[in-house]
């Protein structure tokens, strides 16, 4: 037992040292060693098993208001696609939003979409503007595109999108003055609880309606008119994108905390059997200690 | 002479099934409301529906020419295909009327009538009118001009 303490002792002493750490290391390791590890390795999967419960909750909420949304974009965009309108041949300025949140942990939601847009940015990134919403976002971008970067929103993610949130992004596009010939909106679209596809929805400026095929079908269409129309119909479809996003985010974290949580099982399992088996390696040899000693007197 | 007359009922049902189809098919209107937390009409065929609009209040019927507007604070009423008529509350949003005889209207919030609740739509109206005298500067002016233009639509509405 004294022999075991002290090798824990010199261990933790002597960490510095490369060669005794090695010799320890491959030899067997210390039973306080095996059980501290333990420890940190059961509060993970407690923090990964209660993360899971609160996101599953968040996730079926996300998904109802999901459905209730839902009309409301295919709404958003059923004029754009049955006038036909198309992005302008000579797209000279281009914004992205991109659709994130602060929070991570939820596997490959945020780097699909920052994967997307770094792709696009390669093959053009002059006069490219792009509107992070969630602070994921930026930090994906920030290094290599920042100078594209127009403006981040913050704080989302904490509570579900709502209207508002969306309309805020909306006027800060319109006004921060960028003068956008074509655009698109880079989201998760939600397709079940373990599946979700990175999505583009396209956004379109007032001369690129003006100059679409059908728009003389239109009966009144007065400039003013249509300004206002158009802002509102992106803030409605920012919103949907939003809602879309949470759904995916929420879900792609259950299926990760429950990933989290498994793992974490398998390794307490196996931390637990060399725990065991170390704490008879040690039993015996003090056994055997104890027997040779007495046999020597 | 019993199964002959059969024969007539089933063929005489036959062709006035066909043209309430062709009919149906002339006049088929796929309507959709909804608001982001709510959907009241999704493809739903309706007879007729009442907006109120900047552009001025319209009636759009099926085969309405396509149209965009953007809606105005007041009362949106829905002809159902029954002949029933529901009414709405809106604050703003979109109308959109296409080729194909498909409408959609997006509001930013929309009620019904029945919800609103008349005594607290008052209060809210005399609390945007103060509002309004208070404020300075060209934005927040037009912000509470808003706020009671929407209040005024909504006390209206709670009174029908």
């Amino acid at each position: 037992m004294f022999a075991n303490q002290v090798k824990s002792i010199l261990v933790s002493s002597s960490s510095c040292l490369p060669s005794l750490w090695t010799v320890n290391r491959r030899g067997m390791a210390t039973l306080k060693m095996i059980s501290m590890r333990l420890k940190s390795v059961k509060n993970i999967q407690k923090i990964t098993q209660s993360m899971k419960m609160v996101s599953a909750a968040k996730y079926t909420r996300a998904e109802r208001e999901l459905k209730l949304a839902l009309a409301f974009g295919d709404g958003s965009q059923a004029f754009y696609e049955q006038a036909e309108v198309t992005p302008p041949e000579n797209a000279k300025n281009e914004l992205i939003i991109a659709i994130s949140s602060d929070r991570g942990l939820c596997g490959a939601v945020h780097t699909s979409v920052g994967r997307l847009i770094r792709s696009k940015l390669q093959n053009k990134s002059d006069n490219v503007k792009v509107v992070c919403v969630g602070d994921k976002a930026r930090a994906l971008l920030q290094r290599l595109f920042g100078q594209n970067i127009l403006y981040v929103a913050k704080e989302i993610g904490r509570s579900p999108p709502t209207f508002e949130d969306a309309a805020r992004v909306a006027t800060a596009i319109s006004d921060s003055g960028f003068e956008y010939d074509s655009g698109t909106i880079v989201y998760n679209k939600f397709k079940s609880v373990v599946s979700y596809t990175t999505s583009q929805i396209p956004i379109y400026s007032v001369s690129s309606v003006n100059s679409a095929p059908k728009i003389t079908l239109y009966d009144s269409v007065d400039p003013d008119v249509l300004q206002n129309y158009i802002e509102f119909s992106l803030a409605s479809q920012l919103y949907y994108a939003m809602k879309e996003n949470a759904c995916s985010e929420q879900s792609s974290r259950m299926t990760a905390m429950d990933n989290a949580s498994k793992n974490a099982a398998e390794m307490i399992e196996k931390l637990s059997l060399a725990f065991n088996r170390t704490r008879q390696a040690v039993i015996t040899r003090e056994l055997i200690e104890i027997i040779s000693g007495a046999s020597a007197l | 002479m019993f199964l002959s007359r059969v024969g007539v009922r089933s063929s005489l049902s036959g062709v006035i099934r066909r043209g309430y189809a062709a009919a149906a098919g002339g006049n088929e209107m796929a309507f959709t409301f909804a608001a982001p937390y709510q959907v009241y009409y999704n493809k739903a065929n309706i007879k007729q529906v009442d907006v109120p609009s900047f552009s001025g209040a319209f009636g759009i019927l099926p085969n309405h020419v396509p149209t965009l507007a953007v809606l105005k604070p007041g009362v949106l009423s829905v002809v159902e295909g029954d002949n029933s008529v529901k009414k709405f509350f809106v604050s703003s949003g979109s109308i959109t009327v296409n080729d194909d005889s498909s409408v959609q209207i997006l509001a930013e919030e929309a009620v019904p009538v029945e919800l609103i609740d008349g005594s607290a739509a008052q209060q809210e109206l005399s609390a945007a009118q103060q509002e309004l005298s208070r404020a300075s500067g060209d934005k927040e002016k037009a912000e509470a001009q808003i706020a009671v233009e929407v209040a005024e639509a909504l006390v209206a509405a709670s009174k029908l």
